[in-house]
């Protein structure tokens, strides 16, 4: 006889965007490796559909869990709430970025043409699971997917020794903070006696902990594991040789995907799980928040290589994105995620930008190649510029208005040292991007630099789309505030 | 058996490899000194289902396995790459990149 298996609850409607991710990009190495010839625009067109399919996909689904609430399935590992649709909305125009950048890079660079976009729609996936994690175990897996792929995509550039030393840097830091993640999660596990995160938040909620040093151990070296992940100081050193050495069309990938789901992830265990410890944790992550922003903010203003500064960059907007999480608000949260969202398109226009400028090879990223810019490409100029200002937080700019997000859900916490150092540093920062504009319009082109010939076109689509989007959040920044408001992450229990 | 003569294990299995991990030059080596870190993890998450008398924590153990392996993969064939095109897996002298 044979005895009925119970199977727990699975809510499909919310696995789609995972699911289609990780189909997507199984079928496309499939075929690919079953027909000898694919044609070029096959794979990069396919993963942007799969992106722009989740992306329309993720419309019902809000209103669904607006109408019916959080819901959390697969014996409560899994978790859909709005947050996690804001987040997977950010991974996927993320993949549709790097998919449209890649077009033309991959021909250019003489690489392979599938691997990369199988490896980004693997690595998106990772990013969804992390976003919907309801338990350690489910959080750690969606990580490593993440990771691993990404690690191969740093790897990517088959000619450049410096995309291996870089891929080999974020593949050992990697695997040493994924480690020191596990051993705080198993620490959290042992403290707590579970693994999911509703019955951890309530465990502690409802116990009071004779003994919490193996807690705060396991906190600690959560933060560690994830702030290597989110690349915040002290744990930032990868970040710039990282960034330099990956094929560009990958970093914008890794500033703007990696990134939103390793702070999905970092508010999902701290601000959710862990919520009752604020008091504990709240202090460290001030700290590191401000040295991030100051940290980032001065070193970035020495580099000569514009792929360097842009990852320095990316390190003092890291330390921003935590200025609002350390509130462990509502309103820190919304503001974290609106931040996240007018970040990823600030960044996948930049790294858009810089792929076009580095010319065969991904060489050239001094400051010299943008001498002149704007006289010899004065569109593409234009187009960074605002992206520039977009990063500097000018107003008028979405960059603007998320800082100021940021920035008010610290003051409303009570941080205004914290405030005051942000700003400090925003005003460093800013620095940087003027000098960039200097070069690109005041200096003369250096004799011996080739005039470059056509923009292609998937670059340009990028960077145009995301600079009109920065510019429309920063004039009309309501329907933004709007989702990111509505998109409270919550834990809901199986 | 106490759960603490577990604990001091795997803290001290973990002490090793994190010095593992920043004191070798050689890449093979840096790996297996992060392989020590996640035999270090499992020892605990057993340590503590077996006390706690729960599977969640060696179903863990399973899945960090499995994770380890596939990250091994992936570890060895950059040092495999690396070493094709400059006869070294030394990471002192991954350095052309300074800022």
């Amino acid at each position: 006889m044979i005895a009925a298996l119970t199977t727990p609850y699975v809510a499909w409607w919310a696995l789609v965007p995972l699911i289609t991710f990780a189909v997507a990009g199984f079928l496309l190495l499939t075929v690919a490796s079953l027909v000898r010839r694919l044609p070029a625009v096959l794979a990069p067109a396919w993963t942007a559909v799969a992106g722009l399919g989740v992306l329309l996909y993720l419309v019902p689904m809000w209103s669904r869990v607006g109408r019916d609430g959080a819901d959390s399935f697969l014996a409560g590992t899994v978790g859909v709430d709005r947050s996690s649709i804001f987040v997977t909305g950010i991974l996927a125009v993320a993949v549709i970025a790097a998919a449209l950048i890649s077009r033309d890079y991959l021909p250019r660079e003489d690489l392979p043409g599938v691997e990369l976009y199988v490896l980004l729609l693997m690595s998106a996936a990772g990013g969804v699971v992390m976003a919907s994690a309801n338990d350690l175990i489910v959080l750690f897996l969606g990580l490593e997917i993440l990771s691993i792929a990404v690690y191969v995509l740093a790897a990517l550039h088959l000619r450049r020794i410096e995309s291996q030393e870089a891929a080999l840097k974020y593949f050992l830091l990697g695997a040493f903070s994924s480690a020191f993640l596990l051993y705080g999660i198993a620490l959290v596990y042992g403290a707590t006696g579970s693994t999911n995160m509703v019955r951890i938040s309530a465990f502690l909620a409802q116990n009071v902990l004779v003994d919490d040093a193996m807690l705060l151990a396991g906190l600690g070296l959560l933060l560690v594991g994830l702030g290597f992940k989110v690349a915040v100081v002290p744990f930032h050193a990868w970040t710039p040789d990282v960034y330099q050495g990956a094929p560009t069309p990958v970093v914008a990938w890794m500033a703007a995907g990696v990134k939103a789901a390793g702070f999905a992830a970092l508010m999902r265990v701290f601000v959710l799980t862990l919520g009752t410890y604020v008091s504990d944790w709240r202090p460290a992550f001030q700290v590191i928040a401000a040295a991030t922003v100051l940290a980032g903010a001065v070193v970035a203003v020495v580099q000569t290589d514009v792929k360097r500064m842009l990852a320095y960059s990316s390190i003092v907007h890291a330390g921003f994105i935590l200025v609002g999480l350390q509130a462990a608000t509502d309103r820190g949260n919304s503001s974290v995620l609106a931040y996240l969202a007018v970040y990823a398109f600030l960044t996948v226009g930049s790294f858009a930008v810089v792929t076009v400028v580095s010319g065969t090879g991904d060489a050239s990223h001094g400051l010299d190649a943008y001498r002149g810019m704007g006289r010899r490409h004065p569109a593409l100029a234009g187009v960074f510029t605002v992206l520039l200002l977009g990063q500097a937080g000018i107003p008028f700019t979405g960059g603007f208005v998320v800082k100021l997000g940021v920035l008010a859900a610290a003051v409303d916490g009570g941080a205004y040292w914290l405030a005051g150092v942000a700003m400090l540093a925003a005003a460093v920062a800013a620095f940087v991007y003027l000098r960039l504009l200097v070069a690109m319009y005041l200096e003369e082109v250096p004799s011996g630099t080739e005039t470059s010939g056509a923009v292609p076109l998937g670059a340009l689509v990028v960077a145009v789309a995301s600079a009109v989007i920065v510019l429309v959040v920063g004039l009309v920044p309501g329907p933004l505030l709007d989702l990111a408001r509505d998109a409270v992450p919550v834990l809901v229990a199986g | 058996m106490y759960l603490n003569q577990f604990l001091l294990l795997s803290a001290a299995l973990f002490a090793i490899g994190v010095y593992g991990v920043l004191a070798r030059r050689n890449g093979v080596l840096v790996l297996m000194s992060i392989e020590l870190i996640l035999n270090a993890v499992n020892i605990n998450l057993v340590a503590f289902a077996a006390f706690g008398n729960q599977l969640a924590g060696e179903v863990f153990a399973l899945f960090v396995i499995a994770v380890a392996a596939a990250e091994v993969g992936v570890g060895l064939a950059m040092i495999l790459l690396l070493y094709r095109n400059r006869k070294s897996i030394d990471l002192t002298q991954i350095d052309l990149m300074r800022g």
